[in-house]
Order: structure tokens, then C-alpha cells, then sequence
């Protein structure tokens, strides 16, 4: 079947992910890589360092419409969440507040916590979370996109989940155990993290959009990511004491409902499926045309 | 002894039949029973031991023999795959082994080896092996691994052939008794690959599922811009220049980059059609873009390969398909194609010394040959022509009695990971050799076999050299910063390059910036599945969904 | 890890080039390089840091290919590398020089 590969969103540096997602030209870049900005840190542990540390911060157009946007690079130590790094991406979203763009855009492909500097790390992570819960308070909307490598892990995943709207491909994990880590505390017959078909179909993009997690599921191709951070811009989101309370209650029928099953294929059974096994093969458009056509989403 | 084969045969059955009352058919808890009736001491014992599957069953099952009373066995292994294989030296059961490959077991035979547990007959190339169990060493017993098999003891294979009907061959018509697991007993097999007059035993493996290997499934995902470039350089400095039609592909990442790049640039080089038609080769996966875009003409595959079932099945213009609509597959005679019939072996190697001599192991592991020295050398036996044969067997001769010539490509990158230096002033095998004190060092390719040496640097064409010394000095000149490479005379490098002798990407109209994975048709795996509309069906290990 | 210091003799200044450019990511093999416009006295200046240490002379000799064949000047090169190979950091810079020239285009 003649089948034309697009750019990969997965494959791109975060560089070139902002470039995709940007109106061309319209980026300015905050402390860019010519102000050496590194960590401090990982000389003493004999690593190399990287000028941004790991995370690209600026501000942009999408559509004419300002933006400030940040692309963690998950191929420099994980994407992890370092001091300087976290520090970047506090300052971006702190400096929003005052410059109120229409979205603050945000790029995760992250593994969680930098080990070499975890106390940083972890306060980084907190300092975050609570800059997007100011952002979300002020009602400027905050757009999560994970399809990197990394997928978000970890603080990571936390953080992702205090967004207001998360977009992701297939091929992006989220969680806050990591397979190998769950293997590792709850045993291999819980866990096999060397099965990859069982690591994505539990942790992957799709079980996440089924899940109501990712509220958009795309292909890995960066157009899709684009067009979806538009149509996300369009959205307002609202939150009050009455939206928690019905949150809770959906978690806690959810948790009642699936809590014993230790299989994704019986979730999705169990969620109106008939086939769960043709879910990893289908295509993005097949498994939406799916849920419209009666399984449950 | 070797008098009364047929006598020792007759006598193993009797004492087998008080087991099995005259049944083909053994249970499973009886074959170590068997076993120990229809193997002696002292006898050629050859097990499956394939390239890709493995009679993962019968291997344990020799476990159960008592070494004092069954010993020295001498065993005919091609590819030891499982640990079983070497329990059985270490167990007292066997001494001495004739092997062609010890991929996965190479560090433990490596270790074996230098304690003395083990005595190497020969380290042989596939079809060598072969050919020596129909001469000085038959089998007196062989132990297969099918897929089904009937009571009467026809065997259906699928496409898991591989070594099969050689050693079926050469131990049913030479006295030998043919033990065969089967993943399922069936009232009628799907087709026969073996007829039941050749087989002696068989007997359904409890797990019923053989050991596979899915060695020949590359995830596009792991391809580099630097196997990108090379391999630009290879299609467009030697495919587009000699044209050859019939081929053989390694195993490795950098022949998996062509074959992705076969509907891109090959496409824009205009060599569909004219080119690279007629394959040896495993059912790569990577190969499903250039098969979708009609590329390949026929694939004859010394194997199988893990998901690949469906897809195959469905191209049985391409590949070797039976009535019943399932792969065949025989190594003997994928092996005979390659060395006889293509006009061009492209691989790569861990080391290559200055002269272009290769190989692939390293002090520490003992891996063998396998099949690329019959694939990788020119076939001095060959008489029918080719264009491309007859191109290369001209530039080989420089004029005279007309003479054809395989083209024989190595494509290495000049630095592994860590750093390690491709190109070597001493190999390794060198070592290796005194260390074991093999007569033979454990050459893979020899200098003069090769005709072509391509690295991000460039072509050095080893056909046109006219002495020794042009030749070090061409493969210096591509060698790159590596010391082998930092070591060229410059002055000499700059006259081949004048003579076309190296060729660098630039002089090639080829530019390092357009070697990006845009080049490739797949960037994954999953790619590759959509390519095939669904057909393959990767193994889990290797999907990201 | 390894600091080395590299100065070559330049060719020709050109202006009409983008300030500043950054090309790859510092990942296991890999390399990230970034080259700034500088006035140098027409010379180039190489900083690199990199973690496979005692390749100083394979260094030397490729900056000195990539100076012989694009012969920049007033060019300084910042690099953090991750045991690039030789032809992966020659390729790096390349694409670097490329970008950075591309402004011009």
C-alpha cells in the first residue's frame, strides 16, 4: 500500500518542534543558547552540559495570536527536570502572568526529576505546578503536548496533568511510575516493562485518550500537533468546587469499575469494545470513528 | 563401524520399538527415553541449532541422557542458539563439535574454548557444513523442529525450513535415524516438507511453540544520518554504475538504510527496473516499502522471519510460496544463490585491516562465520555473465582475456559506538586464532574479495588499485580520522581520488545535507506496518503502540 | 570530561550570515555546536567540552578539514559534546555552517 511518511513530531529536536507548531518567523527566544545558560551541576559528575539546559523558552505567534511557549528536550538527560531547567520554564510561565498571551504552550517529553540534582529538581516541579495553577486562576489556558521519546514520566506526569488541555500521539507514555520502576517495586508478573506492546497499550497515548486524560489523540506528525494546539486555543476552560466534586465522583466510579482488572484489553472490553485487540493497530481516525460508533469513551 | 550403518540402524529401531510399539509418535515424557535408545556413544549427532529456530525441546531432552553411559558424542551444529547445546560438553555427554556460527553462546564458547571444554572439529560457512555431512561427516542421528507432523510422520515446515532438507537429506538416505519435534500433532499436515519415509520419530513439544529468533527485523527508528549517507554513496557511486540486477543484502543497519531509501532516492536515481530485481534475503521487514513500490522481482530466503507469515503469503510472485499458500524456505539453496548468482554482496564488519581483510570477532566472542563468506567473496567457479559481472570483472583485469567479477561491498561507518576504530592495522581473528590455536585465523571477507570499501569519507573501489600499495592506500583514504586513516599519504590519496579510484560524497554530486531520515521511506516500525496494509505484525518487543 | 581550545588563521569575514546559530543535542553520541559571530581578527576560536577525553590530535584534525574547506573567519564555536565520533561532530559543524550562512539565502 503506498503509505507517505510525514515529518516525525517524535523524532524532532524541541527546536524543531517550536518551529513546527509556530507561525514561521514569529519566535523570540528568552535566554537563548548564546548566553550559555547551564546547569552548575553535572561537571562534578562528569556529564556534559547543554546551553538552555535542556528546555527552550520564548515567545511566539500561532495563528497572529501570541503565545509564550516552552519545548523540553528529551534527548539531553531525559528531558529532565534540572535546577536551571525548571527554573526557565518557572520564569516562562511566571512572566505570562504578566504578558498574558492567549495560551501558554507547553512542549513536555520529559523522564521526570534529573537524579544528579533532585532537590532542585523536585522544588523545580513544585514551582511549576504552582505557576500553572496561577496561569489557570487567571484564565490564560495552559496546552500540554506530549509525543516525544520520553514521553512524561514522573513530575512530569503530575505536571501534565495540571494543564488545562492535553494533546498526544500514540506514541507518547504518561505516567508517574515508569514501567521499568513498577517492574521493579511490584514484580515482574504486575509489570513486564521489556513488553513493549504491554508498556503502550497501558501507558501509551491511546489508553490515556480513552482514559479522558488526553483529550486529543493525533499522529505522530507535527501538522496534527499544530492543528490541535489551534483548535485547543479556541476552547475556555472553567473550573469550580461543583467540577472537582463530579471529577472526584468520575474517579472514584472509574476506580470502582476497572480497579480489579490488571489487563487494558478487559478495560476496554469492559468500556464497550468489542474487539480491544484491533485498538493498538488502528489508525487515530479508525479509533475515533470507533468511539463515535458506540465504545464508550 | 562405518560398515554397519544400516546394521547399528536396525538395532537402535529394535530397541525403540519395545517404547513406542512400532509408533512414529513419542510422548513427551518418553524421549529422553528414546533418546538414550537411538544415540551411542561416539556418534555424529547433528541438532537444529538453525540460524533462527531452534529444536529448543529435543536440546533439553539430551540433557536426560546418562553420560556414563552415553558419551563422546560428536556433535553437527550450525548455529548454537541455547545454552542446552553447550550443557551437554559440560554435562560429559559430547566432546567435539563442527559449527558454523555461535552467534548468541560466543562469549561462553569463547570461554570453553580457552579452558579446553571443548573440542572444535571445524568452524565451517553454512553450506561447507553441509556439504561435509554427505562426506566425512554423516550423521548418525538428527534431531529437527517442525511446525506439524501426521502419525505417519510427514513434516510441515512453513517457512522455517531453513537448514532442514540438508540434514534430512544426508542422514535418511545415509542410515541415520531422524528425530523430529513438532509444535502440533494434526490428522493431516498443512503440506509436507518431509515425507514421512525419511522420517523415523516424531514427537509434539510440550510448549508448541519452537524457539525463533526475529534476527532480521531492523526498526527504521535506530537508522543514522550517517547510514543515510553511506548509503546515498552506495546507491549512486555502485548500484547506478553497474547496474547488477541479482543481490544479496547483510543483516545490518546500513543495507537496512538502502533498502528504505530503494522508493526515495533509488526512485530519483531512476533504478527501478534496471537494478537490484532479484534478491537473496531473508523477509526483511524493511524490504515491505520497496516491495509495495515494485522494486523486487523474486526473494529467495535462506529463513523465515517472525510476523512477516501474512505479508509473505500475500506476494507469492516474490517469494517461494507452496500450494498451500505458506513460505519455503532452505538455506542450502539461498546460500548456493547467493554465492553462484548474485552479482553484488553488500555488508558491513566490526574490523577491517588496511589491506580490506575483515572480520567479526573480537577477543572476547567467538561468533564463527555463518553465511557471509560465500555471499561475500567472488565465486571463482562461476562461467554465466552478467552486464554488472562482466562491468566489474573489466575494471578487476584492466583489459585482456575477458574476465567477470562479484562486486563485493563493505559499508562501515569508521567509528563504533565508544568510540571503537573500525579500520585496524592488526584484526583481532589474529589473536583469536593463536590464543585458540586455530590453524585458520577467523577471516569473514578476505582484501581480495572486496571490491568496494564505502564510509562517511567516501568510495574507495579496490578494482581499480594495481598494486598493494594503491590498495592500502585507497582504504587509508577513506578510513577517516580513524589512525588507520590518519596515517595516508596524502600525496597518494589525491592521485586516486584524480583517478576515481576514491570518491568522495561531493565528487559524487552528493550533498551530507540532504542525508537526513526524510530519506527514508519508513521512519519505524509501525511505518512499516502501514506500508503493508496491516500484514506484518511486528513482534512485541519491537512495537511503540 | 575534557576543555579544549582551539584557534585557527580564518579566510574571509562574511557578513551576510545570521548572528548566531545552534545545530544538535547533546545525547550519548552526539553533539550540540554553536557558533557565534565575533570579531576575532579574522581568526576562529573553537571551546569545546566533551566527555570522551584524550582526542585532542583527532580534534585538531578535524576543525583543521572543516577550516581548509570552508575557510570562515571572526567565527567562534561553542561545543558540549557526548563522545560524538569524528565524522558525526565534522557533519555537526557542517549542518552549523550551513544554517548560519543560510541566513543569506
Amino acid at each position: 500500500m503506498k503509505f507517505k511518511i510525514s515529518q516525525s513530531y517524535l523524532e524532532a529536536t524541541a527546536r524543531q518542534r517550536i518551529g513546527f507548531i509556530v507561525d514561521k518567523g514569529s519566535f523570540k527566544e528568552i535566554a537563548p543558547p548564546s548566553e550559555k545558560p547551564a546547569s552548575p551541576h553535572l561537571d562534578m559528575f562528569n556529564i556534559p552540559k547543554s546551553f538552555g539546559d535542556g528546555v527552550i523558552i520564548g515567545e511566539a505567534e500561532i495563528n497572529g495570536r501570541p503565545v509564550s511557549i516552552l519545548a523540553q528536550e528529551g534527548k539531553f538527560m531525559g528531558g529532565a527536570f534540572g535546577e536551571v531547567h525548571s527554573a526557565r520554564i518557572t520564569g516562562l510561565l511566571r512572566r505570562s502572568l504578566n504578558t498574558k498571551p492567549d495560551a501558554v504552550v507547553c512542549l513536555w517529553d520529559s523522564g521526570g526529576v534529573r537524579l544528579q540534582e533532585a532537590n532542585a529538581g523536585e522544588i523545580g516541579v513544585t514551582e511549576i505546578m504552582g505557576a500553572i495553577f496561577d496561569l489557570k486562576a487567571t484564565g490564560i489556558p495552559v496546552i500540554a503536548a506530549v509525543g516525544g521519546s520520553c514521553g512524561c514520566f514522573g513530575g512530569a506526569g503530575i505536571i501534565t496533568g495540571c494543564c488545562d488541555y492535553v494533546i498526544a500521539s500514540e506514541e507518547a507514555r504518561i505516567g508517574i511510575s515508569g514501567p521499568e520502576v513498577i517492574e521493579t517495586t511490584m514484580g515482574v508478573d504486575a509489570f513486564d516493562s521489556r513488553d513493549r506492546a504491554l508498556v503502550w497499550r497501558t501507558t501509551g497515548g491511546k489508553n490515556r485518550y480513552l482514559f479522558g486524560f488526553v483529550k486529543e489523540l493525533v499522529e505522530n506528525c507535527p501538522e496534527e500537533f499544530r492543528s490541535a494546539i489551534c483548535s485547543a486555543m479556541a476552547k475556555s476552560f472553567k473550573y469550580s468546587l461543583k467540577n472537582l466534586e463530579a471529577m472526584q465522583e468520575h474517579l472514584q466510579e472509574r476506580a470502582d469499575k476497572f480497579g480489579s482488572m490488571d489487563n487494558t484489553f478487559d478495560i476496554w472490553k469492559e468500556m464497550g469494545f468489542n474487539s480491544p485487540e484491533a485498538i493498538p493497530e488502528m489508525t487515530v481516525a479508525e479509533l475515533k470513528s470507533t468511539v463515535q460508533a458506540g465504545g464508550e469513551k | 563401524m562405518t560398515k554397519n550403518r544400516k546394521a547399528l540402524k536396525q538395532q537402535k529401531l529394535s530397541a525403540a520399538k519395545q517404547l513406542t510399539s512400532g509408533l512414529k509418535t513419542v510422548s513427551a515424557d518418553m524421549i529422553g527415553e528414546l533418546l538414550g535408545k537411538v544415540i551411542a556413544s561416539g556418534n555424529k549427532v547433528c541438532i537444529e541449532g538453525d540460524n533462527q529456530k531452534q529444536a529448543d525441546f529435543l536440546s533439553q531432552a539430551l540433557l536426560e541422557l546418562a553420560p556414563d553411559e552415553i558419551n563422546n558424542l560428536h556433535m553437527l551444529i550450525s548455529t548454537i542458539g541455547l545454552p542446552e547445546q553447550l550443557d551437554i560438553f559440560d554435562m560429559g555427554l559430547a566432546s567435539k563439535i563442527d559449527l558454523a556460527y555461535a552467534g548468541p553462546q560466543g562469549f561462553r564458547m569463547a570461554r570453553m574454548l580457552r579452558e579446553k571444554q571443548i573440542e572444535v572439529g571445524n568452524i565451517h560457512t553454512y553450506n561447507e557444513l553441509y556439504a561435509r555431512y554427505f562426506m566425512d561427516l554423516r550423521p548418525d542421528v538428527c534431531l529437527l523442529c517442525g511446525v506439524e507432523a501426521d502419525s505417519d510422520g510427514n513434516i510441515y515446515m512453513n517457512g522455517s525450513a531453513e537448514d532442514s532438507s540438508a540434514i534430512v537429506e544426508a542422514t535418511a538416505f545415509q542410515q541415520g535415524i531422524v528425530v523430529v519435534q513438532v509444535n502440533r500433532i494434526v490428522d493431516k499436515v498443512r503440506r509436507v516438507d518431509i515425507p514421512a519415509d525419511w522420517v523415523d520419530f516424531v514427537v509434539e513439544s510440550p510448549r508448541h511453540k519452537f524457539h525463533l529468533e526475529p534476527l532480521f527485523t531492523r526498526d527504521p527508528a535506530q537508522i543514522t544520518e550517517s547510514m543515510v549517507l553511506m548509503g546515498m554513496m552506495t546507491m549512486k557511486g555502485i548500484y547506478a554504475k553497474y547496474l547488477p540486477r541479482t543481490l544479496n543484502h547483510g543483516v545490518g543497519f546500513n543495507t537496512a538504510a538502502i533498502e528504505l531509501m530503494l522508493p526515495t532516492y533509488g526512485e530519483e536515481l531512476g533504478l527501478k527496473g534496471k537494478a537490484l530485481t532479484n534478491w537473496v534475503l531473508n523477509p526483511h521487514p524493511t524490504m515491505i516499502p520497496a516491495i509495495e513500490e515494485g522494486w523486487v522481482e523474486s526473494i529467495i530466503p535462506p529463513g523465515s522471519e517472525l510476523g512477516m507469515e501474512k505479508y509473505v503469503e500475500a506476494n507469492p510472485d516474490i517469494f517461494p510460496i507452496g500450494a498451500d499458500g505458506s513460505l519455503r524456505s532452505s538455506r542450502l539453496f539461498a546460500q548456493l544463490a547467493g554465492h553462484y548468482s548474485a552479482d553484488i554482496f553488500v555488508g558491513a564488519s566490526l574490523q577491517i585491516d588496511a589491506l580490506g581483510n575483515s572480520s567479526t570477532v573480537t577477543s572476547e566472542r567467538m561468533t564463527g562465520y555463518g553465511g557471509a563468506p560465500n555471499f561475500g567473496c567472488d565465486a571463482g567457479g562461476r562461467r554465466h555473465t552478467s552486464d554488472a559481472w562482466l562491468q566489474a570483472g573489466q575494471e578487476y583485469t584492466g583489459g585482456g582475456l575477458p574476465r567477470g567479477r562479484k562486486l563485493v561491498v563493505q559499508i562501515v561507518e569508521t567509528f563504533q559506538q565508544g568510540m571503537k576504530e573500525t579500520f585496524v592495522e592488526n584484526l583481532d581473528a589474529l589473536q583469536l586464532a593463536a590464543d585458540a590455536t586455530f590453524p585458520l585465523p577467523p577471516i569473514m571477507i578476505y582484501g581480495e574479495d572486496v571490491s568496494h570499501i564505502v564510509t562517511e569519507e567516501g568510495i574507495a573501489n579496490l578494482l581499480l588499485c594495481r598494486t598493494l600499495e594503491e590498495r592500502e592506500q585507497a582504504i587509508r583514504g577513506v578510513a577517516g580520522y580513524t589512525k588507520v586513516g590518519m596515517k595516508r599519504d596524502k600525496k597518494v590519496v589525491a592521485d586516486l581520488r584524480s583517478r576515481g579510484i576514491i570518491q568522495r560524497p561531493e565528487d559524487l554530486g552528493i550533498s551530507k545535507l540532504r542525508a537526513t531520515r526524510d530519506m527514508l521511506s519508513a521512519r519505524n516500525i509501525k511505518d512499516l506496518v502501514r506500508w503493508s496494509d496491516g500484514l506484518y505484525n511486528p513482534p512485541s518487543r519491537f512495537r511503540n503502540w | 570530561m575534557e576543555h579544549l581550545e582551539y584557534k585557527f588563521d580564518g579566510g574571509n569575514t562574511q557578513t551576510d550570515m545570521l548572528k548566531s546559530t545552534v545545530q544538535g543535542v547533546v545525547s550519548s553520541g552526539n553533539l550540540e555546536v554553536l557558533i557565534e559571530r565575533k570579531k576575532l581578527n579574522g581568526k576562529c576560536r573553537f571551546i569545546i567540552d566533551t566527555a570522551a577525553e584524550g582526542f585532542a590530535k583527532t580534534w585538531q584534525a578535524v576543525l583543521s578539514r572543516f577550516m581548509e574547506n570552508h575557510q570562515p573567519a571572526d567565527l567562534q564555536f561553542s561545543i558540549n559534546d557526548y563522545a560524538a565520533s569524528p565524522d558525526i561532530v565534522s557533519l555537526r559543524l557542517d549542518q552549523a555552517y550551513e544554517a548560519l550562512s543560510g541566513g543569506k539565502k
